[in-house]
């Protein structure tokens, strides 16, 4: 004797994303915090000192905001022009800022005046970074030119004039303290070497270039511009490793999370994408409301901190482990676990006689409704509000296992106007669901055909048929849209598969025609 | 039906033993039923099927315990004999020949020495009109007697067994036909008609389907076809019945059945829930739902504590005490249709075949026993007629059997066509099959056909569908924690016809594919098209690879009578014949090929090898209507016959499904003698029910005979058992709360019966020793043993010589002997 089957519910692959260990890690983070500046955010800087500040350029000045504060805790504002490329020096005391005006200023983190000007340059100073020893700057400009400073004597060491557009991004090494690099709107990168008059190394990206970033081990040279994102081995010479494309506008910004094994990039496009080093597969996106100009990440990527071209901060902190354990404790439910397991871990003794229990089988609430055959109220049951809004494919089900019993149409029939208005809500909100179309057609075919005696005598129901009536009519004309796509790439595809003649021995015999068509694999649509 | 001097075409398997109602014997230990043209004895406590009862030349139709000895069975059968048995030992007593066909039979405790037979009129012979006879049954010595002295008692009854009943101590016999019942009275020799009206008013349906009379009380009970029960009393005048009416069921009543005593009606219809109405109170009632399918017969065993009922799906059903399901005993289900071919499961070698709604069944065709159903659809089968059900109508094995695929559709009128692929993967735990993946809808139209690819590295799955495509179904490695699943790795077409049939080649490296007149030749390995070929006019109805020394061949069969045989080397035809061949089936063990064809509405059989012009076999007029579904199935053990014509038959057995259901199957001679030989071996005391154990034990115990009788002379002193020794004898006699405890007693109890590897004989001695020893020390004080220095004698020596010893000291001696020193002379002896 066979004990009642329950309904199947059949699961639906899950779209989206599946979950792994990076997309956990990236999304354990906070809502974003948003800080209004005044201007476009074009540079980010973190300080490597403990508190880990971090400096914000944008417009015509420089603030400097804590690890968790929302309010500047200090403010740069001596600047004539915009101001660019706000840097920590390595032991967080100095700043050094470029500006359109041209000028290179010099601040101490806890004064207020500049307490160097390196005056210099004919244009717009976009790059400015110290370099590993902590005595020179380097400086890069829209005059073509990058040059070296001395802080002490606040004078100019060396220029170089090897670039053929604005220079707009560079690095300095951290391992050498002569070695730095440049990228430029020329569509190169330049290796320097301050002992040496020229660069030593040149390599092209083929697009302006936005950003470079060196690998802590400075083996490796990252580079964005364009759509591209490229990575050089500059123990090799500058053999290009990788090229990138997966944003579809012009890469601004590039960052290392803190160990290494994640490269990010931010982009007009509005997507930060994060890479795994070793293979540099995409292994998590985040996006953002606008188009983004920096990115950098606080040391143990604490938190995440993106400027926008609208002038907006967003700042991610990560979730400490308290707070994560919190949201778990709120979800155990309220029972105690005490009294569930009451009993259940029992071990019986040597001479106990076991009595074996039936295992009592749990049926749902509609399935014990179909088991006495009350498949109105089964009906009922599969239409409750929770879950028909949030699992739709139950109630799906359940229509579907009336219909193969044949009892479907007497289930919808004999229903009131607030009955009535709930079951057409739900056929207007699921119908067009590919998933559940078929059942749901064949349902509303009947409601159709059991209500349409009464139709005017509501207008609740009324207001539901016409949106319906909308509906479908819409969904129509699309699936006839699609179906005009889907013939033009047949015939894009037919064009572009080499004909192949398929071997014919024999050729009295006559063989039909030889070559096989091959259609698309994946789901096909079907019109309603 | 022999055919051919060596080769004969048996009846194999799955008779149907639901045709008739079973009956249970009066210790209700033995259930015995008709199947095909035996009767089978199964046990009621093991469901295992004991022996059968032979000699019926034709359709068994009625089985009824002798009212007069109940070991006696009388059964009737279309061959016009009715024949009496010893079921217990399956002895035929007696034979009556009545010389017409019979239909079903009736006896009563109060007619002794008379049976009821239903019969057809005897001088309408060709006509449907059937009449209940009583026959005298001669009292004579003789095996065969002629029984010809029939009287009629009603005429025009229906020839259906559930239409007619005995009354109150057999005071008169109750029968219904159509709208009517007819009670005759054998006192009064008189009989009284009550009819019904048709009544289509409220979709009443009157007419009758079976009835039943109340054993103690005057009150017929009677099944109707809209599913009511009529309650009819005081029907021994013409005018002033009364009838009460239950309604439950609510299609037609197939059975009713009252228990012995009266109390209960039992009734049984197409819902398959067994109704218990309470004979006093009649509103009252008990259900004992989803018996399977639906109820066909009811019998209760004569003391009323077993229940038994026949379901439409080739079961027998024991419930014991009305609650609880004892036993079942299943034959192979044959439904309405055999939508799957028949399929050989590579593990179990057993037949798989549609089976239940919605099932598949595993059924052994060397046992004759159904293995178990799988249960594809998994949904709550509804028993109700016009529905539109799930079925399953395709299913393949890989070739190590790791992996079902299967096909079910449901069609619904004027709507779409529901399709369901599922992928099984067995599961070594469980021992059976469990759902890996299910595809719904994988084609837009019916699969035509589906097949794994017989290559051992990769499982493939092909469907082809009306659709215009076939889809290669591949195992998705399994890179995540959980296990893989079936996904869609390529879809092919051509030209948009409709492909009908593919198949692959032996080592899985083509694949062929018939597209409506043409057959594609594609490399699984790179989807590339191969190569066509074509021989219209006529559609490819069914292809083939030839196999092992003919692999270079592909064979089709085209509706237009034609089967071409094309070589692959030359891409050219090699030859065609015309004939109109339904089936082609491979051996999987050798080359041949098995043709059906059908011709002027009955089938052929033509056994060849693609290389050779001559047929090895052929078998015109094999049996009526068109051969579906055919299957080789391997041998357990080969055969080795040397003759040319039944050489194909060595390696495996070819089974056929004729139209009508028949499961046959072609036997040799040799075959016939080695089976008749391993019956007579198998012969066991059938007081016992034959289970595996049984048969495993007693398999054991013979070996264990042997064993002995082996080693008669060196052992001779051993063939003693233990339970003879005196000792024990009175060990197990003694009442138990003067022994000693049993934890005490085991030790000593098992080291008796241990065997040391020192000779037997001086074991013997010791343990007798032992046990005497034993006894004397519970009896206490000891004199002399007498055996005492003889065992000494090997034990210790040294002991020899010892001067005289105080109590204390001999106590202590007699302690250290009681120890078991065997494996010390086991040490000396080395």
């Amino acid at each position: 004797m066979a004990s009642f089957k329950s309904t199947k519910i059949p699961i639906y692959p899950k779209l989206g994303e599946k979950v792994t260990p990076d997309t956990l890690y990236w999304k354990n983070y906070k809502a974003p915090v948003q800080i209004k500046e005044f201007g476009a955010v074009t540079s980010i800087d973190f300080s490597s000192l403990a508190p880990h500040n971090y400096a914000v350029t944008a417009s015509t000045r420089i603030h400097i905001y804590g690890p968790f504060s929302t309010e500047p805790v200090k403010t740069f504002t001596r600047f004539k022009d915009t101001a660019y490329s706000g840097k920590f020096r390595s032991d967080g005391q100095l700043l050094v800022a470029g500006c359109e005006d041209s000028v290179v200023r010099l601040f101490d983190v806890s004064g207020k005046v500049a307490l160097r000007v390196f005056k210099g340059h004919t244009k717009g100073v976009h790059v400015t970074d110290f370099t590993s020893d902590c005595y020179h700057i380097l400086t890069g400009s829209d005059d073509y030119t990058c040059r070296l400073w001395d802080i002490p004597n606040s004078t100019e060491l060396t220029s170089y004039k090897e670039h053929t557009d604005y220079i707009r991004c560079g690095t300095t090494s951290k391992l050498n303290r002569d070695i730095f690099i440049t990228g430029s709107y020329d569509h190169t990168l330049r290796v320097f070497d301050a002992r040496v008059e020229k660069s030593v190394m040149t390599m092209d990206h083929s697009q302006p270039v936005e950003s470079v970033l060196l690998y802590p081990s400075e083996g490796l040279l990252v580079s964005a511009g364009g759509r591209y994102v490229k990575v050089w081995d500059l123990l090799k010479g500058g053999q290009p490793l990788v090229s990138l494309k997966n944003h579809h506008k012009t890469v601004t910004c590039l960052s290392l999370s803190s160990n290494g094994q994640r490269l990010l990039s931010a982009s007009l496009d509005r997507h930060v994408k994060i890479y795994n080093t070793t293979n540099y597969k995409v292994v998590h996106n985040f996006d953002y409301a606008a188009s983004i100009l920096s990115l950098a990440l606080a040391p143990d990527d604490e938190s995440i901190v993106v400027g926008m071209t609208n002038g907006v901060l967003s700042i991610k902190h990560r979730k400490s482990p308290e707070e994560k354990r919190e949201m778990v404790g709120k979800q155990r439910m309220q029972p105690v676990y005490r009294i569930f397991v009451k009993g259940r871990n029992y071990v019986p003794k040597k001479d106990d006689f076991l009595v074996s229990k039936p295992v009592k089988s749990h049926l749902a609430k509609y399935d014990k409704q179909l088991k006495k055959f009350n498949i109105s109220k089964a009906l009922d049951t599969a239409l409750e509000s929770w879950r028909r809004n949030r699992k739709p494919e139950i109630t799906v089900a359940v229509m579907k296992e009336l219909d193969r019993r044949g009892t479907l149409k007497n289930a919808l029939a004999g229903r009131d106007e607030q009955n009535l208005s709930q079951l057409l809500n739900f056929l207007i909100g699921n119908v067009v669901d590919p998933r559940f179309t078929p059942v749901l057609v064949t349902a509303t075919e009947m409601i159709l055909d059991i209500y349409q005696a009464v139709v005017g005598q509501s207008s609740v129901v009324d207001r539901q048929l016409v949106r319906l009536q909308e509906l479908v009519e819409r969904e129509v004309d699309y699936q006839q849209d699609l179906l005009e796509v889907l013939g033009m790439l047949d015939t894009l595809f037919a064009t572009s598969l080499p004909r192949k003649e398929v071997p014919c021995p024999g050729s009295s015999r006559p063989n039909g025609l030889a070559e096989g068509s091959l259609g698309a694999p994946g789901p096909q649509l079907q019109a309603a | 039906m022999v055919v051919h001097a060596e080769i004969r075409m048996v009846h194999r398997g799955g008779s149907k033993i639901n045709f008739r109602e079973p009956v249970i014997t009066h210790d209700s230990r033995f259930l015995l039923c008709a199947a095909g043209e035996s009767v089978n004895v199964y046990s009621t406590s093991t469901e295992e099927y004991v022996h059968d009862l032979q000699g019926h030349t034709d359709l068994v139709t009625g089985v009824v315990l002798n009212p007069s000895n109940h070991l006696q069975v009388y059964s009737c059968s279309a061959d016009g004999t009715v024949r009496l048995w010893d079921f217990t030992d399956a002895i035929l007593i007696k034979t009556f020949i009545i010389g017409y066909p019979i239909y079903s039979i009736y006896v009563s405790e109060k007619h002794g020495g008379v049976v009821f037979l239903v019969v057809p009129m005897a001088n309408y012979k060709s006509s449907e009109l059937f009449q209940l006879v009583a026959v005298h049954l001669p009292h004579s010595g003789d095996q065969e007697v002629e029984a010809r002295e029939l009287s009629a008692v009603l005429c025009d009854v229906s020839h259906h067994p559930g239409a007619a009943s005995f009354g109150r101590e057999g005071e008169y016999i109750a029968a219904v036909k159509g709208l009517q019942l007819e009670v005759f009275f054998f006192k009064k020799q008189k009989s009284y008609r009550f009819s019904l009206k048709s009544g289509m008013k409220k979709g009443a349906k009157n007419a009758f389907t079976c009835v039943s009379c109340h054993p103690k009380e005057d009150c017929i009970a009677t099944g109707h076809e809209d599913g009511k029960i009529r309650m009819w009393r005081n029907f021994n005048q013409k005018k002033e019945y009364t009838y009460s009416t239950l309604h439950w069921h609510h299609g037609a009543v197939n059975t009713l059945c009252f228990t012995p005593e009266g109390t209960n009606l039992l009734s049984g219809g197409i819902e398959s829930v067994l109704v218990h109405w309470h004979y006093t109170q009649e509103n009252q009632k008990d259900f004992l739902p989803r018996l399977g399918a639906a109820i066909t017969h009811i019998a209760v065993s004569p003391d009323g504590s077993l229940f038994c009922t026949s379901h439409s799906d080739n079961k027998i059903t024991i419930i014991q005490s009305c609650v609880k399901v004892s036993a079942v005993i299943q034959g192979l289900v044959k439904g309405d249709g055999v939508w799957t071919n028949l399929i050989i499961d590579p593990r179990s070698k057993a037949l798989v075949l549609n089976g239940k709604p919605g099932h598949l069944q595993f059924y052994s065709l060397h046992h004759d026993k159904q293995l178990y159903n799988l249960d594809i659809v998994q949904q709550e089968y509804i028993h109700e007629e016009g529905l539109d059900q799930f079925e399953v109508v395709k299913a393949a094995f890989d070739a190590r059997g790791d992996w079902l695929a299967t096909v079910e559709e449901r069609r619904k009128k004027g709507a779409e066509l529901e399709i369901n692929l599922k992928l099984w993967a067995y599961d070594e735990l469980t021992q059976s099959f469990v759902l890996n993946t299910t595809v719904t809808a994988p084609h837009e139209d019916r699969i035509t056909a589906m097949f794994f690819s017989p290559s051992p590295e990769t499982t493939m799955l092909v469907t082809t569908s009306l659709d215009g495509h076939f889809k290669a179904w591949l195992l998705a490695d399994h890179s995540d924690a959980n296990e893989g699943f079936w996904a869609c790795d390529f879809v092919g077409g051509y030209h948009l016809l409709k492909p009908g049939c593919c198949s692959f080649s032996a080592d899985g490296s083509l694949l062929s594919v018939g597209f409506q007149e043409v057959v594609t030749v594609w490399s699984p390995a790179s989807w590339e098209l191969l190569t066509t070929l074509s021989q219209p006019p006529g559609a490819i109805r069914d292809l083939c690879f030839g196999r092992l020394s003919c692999s270079k061949y592909l064979l089709g069969a085209s509706t237009k009578n034609q089967l071409c045989c094309w070589n692959l080397l030359t891409c050219s035809l090699e030859w065609s014949t015309p004939m109109d061949v339904s089936l082609l089936q491979t051996d999987p063990l050798s080359e041949n090929i098995a043709a059906f064809c059908s011709q002027s509405g009955s089938s052929d059989l033509f056994v060849f090898k693609p290389s050779e012009p001559r047929p090895l076999y052929s078998q015109k007029a094999l049996c009526t209507g068109k051969v579906q579904h055919a299957v080789f199935a391997p041998r357990d053990q080969m055969l080795e016959s040397c003759e040319e014509r039944t050489q194909w038959l060595n390696r495996s057995q070819l089974y056929f499904l004729t139209q009508h259901m028949d499961l046959l199957t072609f036997s040799t001679k040799t075959e016939e003698d080695r089976l008749l030989a391993s019956s007579k071996q198998l012969m066991v005391d059938d007081s016992v029910a034959v289970t595996p154990f049984y048969l495993l034990l007693g398999k054991h115990r013979g070996q264990q005979l042997e064993k002995q009788e082996a080693l008669t002379n060196p052992m001779a002193e051993r063939t003693q058992l233990p339970q003879g020794s005196i000792a024990i004898k009175e060990l197990l006699h003694t009442p138990a709360h003067v022994l000693p405890s049993a934890s005490f007693l085991c030790a000593m109890f098992v080291r008796s019966l241990l065997i040391s590897s020192s000779s037997a004989r001086e074991e013997k001695e010791h343990e007798e020793g032992e046990m005497e020893r034993e006894k004397e020390e519970e009896d206490s004080e000891g004199e002399a043993d007498p055996r005492l220095g003889e065992s000494a004698t090997w034990g210790h020596p040294e002991e020899f010589g010892a001067p005289a010893l105080t109590k204390a000291q001999e106590r202590e001696l007699r302690k250290v002997r009681t120890f078991d020193h065997s494996w010390l002379s086991s040490l000396l002896d080395c």
